[in-house]
């Protein structure tokens, strides 16, 4: 019972570093590089969520509408002033921008919030569900994670197959030029990608917020980079890769503290992520492209 | 000699140790007379451990065109290294300045061993691949180095790892505690052995790309299967860049980790390793001198922005991606030289009107 | 070098094309090549021999598989059927910096120079295996690494000027212009101190004057080293003056062999490159 308890936890912060995965994998798929600034866009969305149900009052729901369009539109400028003027340069280059925004966004939610963590109130109303006689507890954030990680997925997959924006979106992470030949507006399709990889960063913000209750400037940074972790364990750019590789991560996670060594949970984390690039290059579900000679 | 001189790399390369010599001088100078404030005293070994860190790195980016996310966690392997054995030399080498260069080699060849046992499965990878890994492996460096007890009494040496599974006799030094780190470092750390430090990372760094090796990581860094077509061995090249890196690395941990009266594992984080990736960057990759100046720029400007308090490192974060704006976007720069021709095509017409 | 089984093959006799070859042992012989990727057979029942001074020629349409035979050759890919022998030895399971060292170099379709290097850098770097400094000694710029670096830069200037570039010797390679990088490209080969070279399309990008320049040159390294050469291109006027020895593939496999006479007359290969006339 105890280990099916601690695989439900693994598969609810897997979910959260599932949802972040998604946001990284399709940036790096279509615009080919690391947003290192996307774990610092899950603080602000959480922000905003707290800002909108504490000071303003209003309902769990709409926090979560509002830190989506703030996120959107954020992801949208961060994109149009800082990483489009570097198209085409080396990807060191707009790697290091990357961490200019991300260095940006936490001091500056810094200088608004304070550095002092906030006491995040969980924006889930359901009841923990009891189970097995009260030894098994699903609460009702694990349930809320989970699902929206599943319909993200499911709707993100189904959006990139049968939508004309979504298959634009696979023209041009495929090979940008021939897209661009077709007709696709590149620099459009890539502020789409970034729109909808921010309004996914600020759901993952609110879910992760809501199991883990405190807020601080730098929330976003270490699960950003588990969940860049889970995008390239799962083969980088796939969209089922990036949700197996983020459960999977956060199963390892939860199953290391709990029955190898909290102190070594991050090196075990991390050890099974070097093993499984060495086993397949390309993460588990990616593609491996060989370079012609 | 003179032949030597008309050598285009051996003149550039008299230039970098020239300016570093004259800045120590000139630093040690005023250190000598007072003229420094305590903090800036305080500066004088970190950027020389910088210095060092950029430069070693700049080898492995610049020269070898492999990101590597975890430079960090050599500079931890080294300092705890360092910190350990300087502890357990305390009686046995008197000499202080012998005692900090034996502890400096010591984490200097542990970090290029650690560099030498990463480097086997990582370099089979490449690109983006290799960043994540190594990244990981820094932090994994970090967490085990932040899991380690070491304590020393009359019995000698106590090793343990996730909790202190001895107990010391009376009289016994904890020298390793953990999360905690080290506390009671007796500081040996030096403004001249941080210069002695740069010159040997400068010497390796420098005759190595102008050797036959540095020409064959070049040329893996520019087309490795051109490089493999002329009997290249790749990897092997790709190894020794990674281990002379982790060494040199190593050493400047030591000497970083000397340098203070207690040390955190914590502070060889990813950030770390990303800080000294963007000094090499933004000095240029592949430029030794570069990665010199912006180590050392860019160490005192957020030092020196304290008084700004709360906005120092916005300001910083916002400097930072101007400056990569300016140097790399081809939009930008077009903008900018539009806007120049057009000031100075005011001046002209100027000058021409009042020619004319 | 002792590390790979080294099966050298005696091989009685070999009609090779030109008579002072003739019974001596190939540089390069290729027995029952074939690679396949996924089920599509590329390369199939390649065989060749190539005499230590005889120029040869491989050409196909597009498509024929003649790129992907130069890189079972030179190990970039592992053969599915059929060895590979350099010099009588087999390449099998090399690596393709091992493979080089048996005395195979080449050149590439689409250039491949170190772009950011010198051009006298480019040629060092082919010669990389036969300086003879060690680490140590030239990190501690002991007088072998001055005297191993000056016999370098000689040799790479002698080889340079041979080819007509030791003007550009201190030029970026990745800024000069084409025909001058297939040329560098050739020098950098010849560096490795091959006793076979692959030249993957030399002439390609290259205007009527540089060609007939190349087809002179081709023969003078040749006469000058002493080595075979084994050529991929699609001038047929360069092949045909060139060239002794012709092999045509198609479909990844050998259509005819011969020389450029026999090769210009073959119903087989005018069928490849024009297509079967219609009998209406």
């Amino acid at each position: 019972m105890q280990i099916l308890q601690y695989l439900i936890n693994g598969i609810s912060i897997g979910a959260v570093y599932a949802i972040i995965a998604l946001g990284y994998t399709m940036v790096y798929g279509i615009a080919k590089m690391l947003n290192f600034a996307h774990g610092d866009i899950i603080m602000v969305g959480a922000y905003i969520s707290f800002c909108v149900t504490n000071y303003l009052g209003l309902p769990a729901f709409v926090s979560v509408i509002a830190a989506m369009a703030v996120c959107t539109l954020l992801g949208i400028l961060i994109e149009k002033l800082a990483y489009m003027p570097l198209r085409g340069t080396p990807s060191l280059a707009v790697l290091i921008t990357a961490i200019g925004v991300s260095y940006f966004l936490q001091n500056g939610a810094q200088l608004i919030w304070g550095s002092a963590p906030k006491n995040f109130a969980s924006i889930v109303p359901l009841k923990p569900v009891f189970l097995a006689g009260g030894e098994l507890v699903i609460t009702g954030e694990v349930i809320v994670t989970i699902l929206a990680s599943v319909l993200i997925m499911v709707g993100l997959t189904l959006f990139t197959t049968k939508t004309k924006i979504g298959k634009a979106m696979r023209a041009v992470s495929e090979d940008r030029a021939a897209a661009q030949l077709m007709g696709i507006s590149v620099n459009n399709t890539i502020s789409m990608t970034f729109a909808i990889g921010s309004a996914l960063a600020a759901i993952a913000g609110v879910l992760l917020c809501s199991t883990v209750p405190t807020l601080q400037p730098t929330t976003g940074a270490m699960p950003g980079i588990r969940a860049f972790t889970a995008a390239v364990f799962g083969g980088i750019g796939s969209i089922p890769g990036a949700m197996l590789g983020g459960i999977l991560l956060g199963i390892i996670e939860t199953f290391s503290k709990a029955f190898i060594s909290t102190q070594f949970s991050d090196a075990i984390v991390f050890s099974v992520l070097i093993i499984i690039l060495l086993v397949k290059p390309a993460g588990l579900l990616g593609k491996q492209i060989q370079e012609k000679v | 000699m003179k032949k030597l001189l008309n050598n285009k790399n051996t003149r550039s390369n008299l230039v970098i140790y020239l300016v570093v010599t004259v800045f120590f001088l000139v630093m040690q100078g005023m250190n000598m007379g007072g003229m420094l404030t305590s903090s800036w005293k305080g500066f004088l070994v970190p950027i020389c451990v910088y210095i060092s860190l950029a430069v070693s790195l700049n080898l492995l980016v610049g020269i070898c065109g492999e990101l590597s996310l975890g430079h960090a966690g050599f500079m931890g392997i080294g300092a705890f290294a360092g910190i350990v054995v300087a502890a357990l030399l305390q009686d046995a080498v008197a000499l202080e300045p012998l005692r900090l260069f034996i502890a400096m080699i010591v984490g200097g060849v542990l970090a290029g061993a650690a560099g030498f046992l990463i480097g086997i499965p990582v370099l089979r990878l490449r690109g983006d691949y290799l960043a994540i890994v190594t990244l990981a492996f820094g932090e994994i460096l970090k967490n085990i180095v932040g899991n380690l007890y070491v304590g020393l009494d009359a019995e000698g040496v106590h090793v343990s790892a996730t909790s202190a599974k001895f107990t010391l006799l009376e009289g016994g030094k904890m020298i390793l505690d953990g999360p905690v780190g080290a506390t009671g470092i007796k500081k040996l750390a030096t403004f001249p052995m941080g210069f002695v430090l740069v010159l040997i990372t400068l010497f390796v760094v420098l005759n190595l790309v102008n050797s036959k090796e540095g020409r064959a990581i070049k040329a893996v860094r520019d087309n490795r299967i051109a490089a493999e077509s002329v009997g290249i061995n790749v990897t092997a090249f790709r190894m020794k860049a990674f281990v002379v890196s982790a060494f040199l690395a190593g050493m400047a941990g030591a000497l970083f980790g000397l340098n203070y009266s207690s040390m955190a594992a914590s502070k060889f984080n990813f950030n770390t390793s990303i800080n000294i990736l963007v000094f090499v960057v933004l000095g240029g990759m592949g430029n030794i001198l570069g990665s010199v100046i912006s180590a050392t720029v860019l160490y005192v400007l957020p030092e020196a922005l304290r008084s700004l308090e709360d906005y120092r490192m916005i300001l910083y974060a916002v400097v930072l991606i101007l400056v990569m704006l300016f140097t790399w976007s081809p939009r930008v720069k077009e903008f900018v030289s539009v806007v120049t021709d057009k000031i100075s095509g005011i001046f002209k017409k100027k000058e021409v009107e009042t020619n004319g | 070098m002792a590390d790979y089984p080294r099966k050298v093959i005696q091989v009685p006799t070999y009609n090779l094309f030109r008579e002072q070859d003739a019974g001596k042992q190939p540089v390069l012989d290729v027995r029952n090549l074939g690679i396949d990727f996924g089920g599509l057979t590329a390369v199939d029942s390649f065989n060749i021999t190539l005499g230590p001074t005889e120029i040869s020629g491989l050409i196909g349409p597009n498509g024929a598989g003649k790129t992907t035979i130069f890189n079972l050759l030179t190990g970039v890919y592992q053969p599915t059927r059929g060895s590979v022998l350099v010099n009588g030895i087999d390449i099998k399971g090399m690596p393709v910096h091992k493979v080089n060292k048996l005395g195979i170099a080449r050149t590439f379709q689409n250039i491949r120079l170190f772009s950011e290097m010198t051009a006298l850098d480019n040629v060092k770097v082919g010669m990389h295996n036969e300086i003879r400094c060690s680490f140590l000694a030239s990190l501690l710029r002991l007088p072998s690494y001055y005297r191993a670096e000056a016999a370098a830069n000689m040799k790479a200037m002698e080889l340079l000027d041979f080819m007509g570039l030791a003007d550009v010797a201190d030029q970026k390679a990745g800024s000069l212009p084409y025909g001058v990088q297939r040329r560098l490209e050739i020098v950098r080969a010849l560096a490795t101190n091959p006793s076979v070279i692959l030249l993957d399309e030399p002439a390609a990008g290259m205007n009527p004057s540089e060609t007939t320049e190349l087809m002179h040159q081709i023969r003078r390294i040749r006469d000058t080293f002493h080595i075979a050469i084994f050529l991929i291109e699609h001038d047929m006027n360069l092949v045909m003056n060139v060239c002794e020895a012709i092999a045509v593939v198609n479909y990844g496999k050998i259509i005819a062999k011969g020389t450029p006479e026999e090769i210009r007359s073959n119903p087989a290969v005018i069928e490849a490159y024009l297509g079967k006339e219609d009998n209406d």
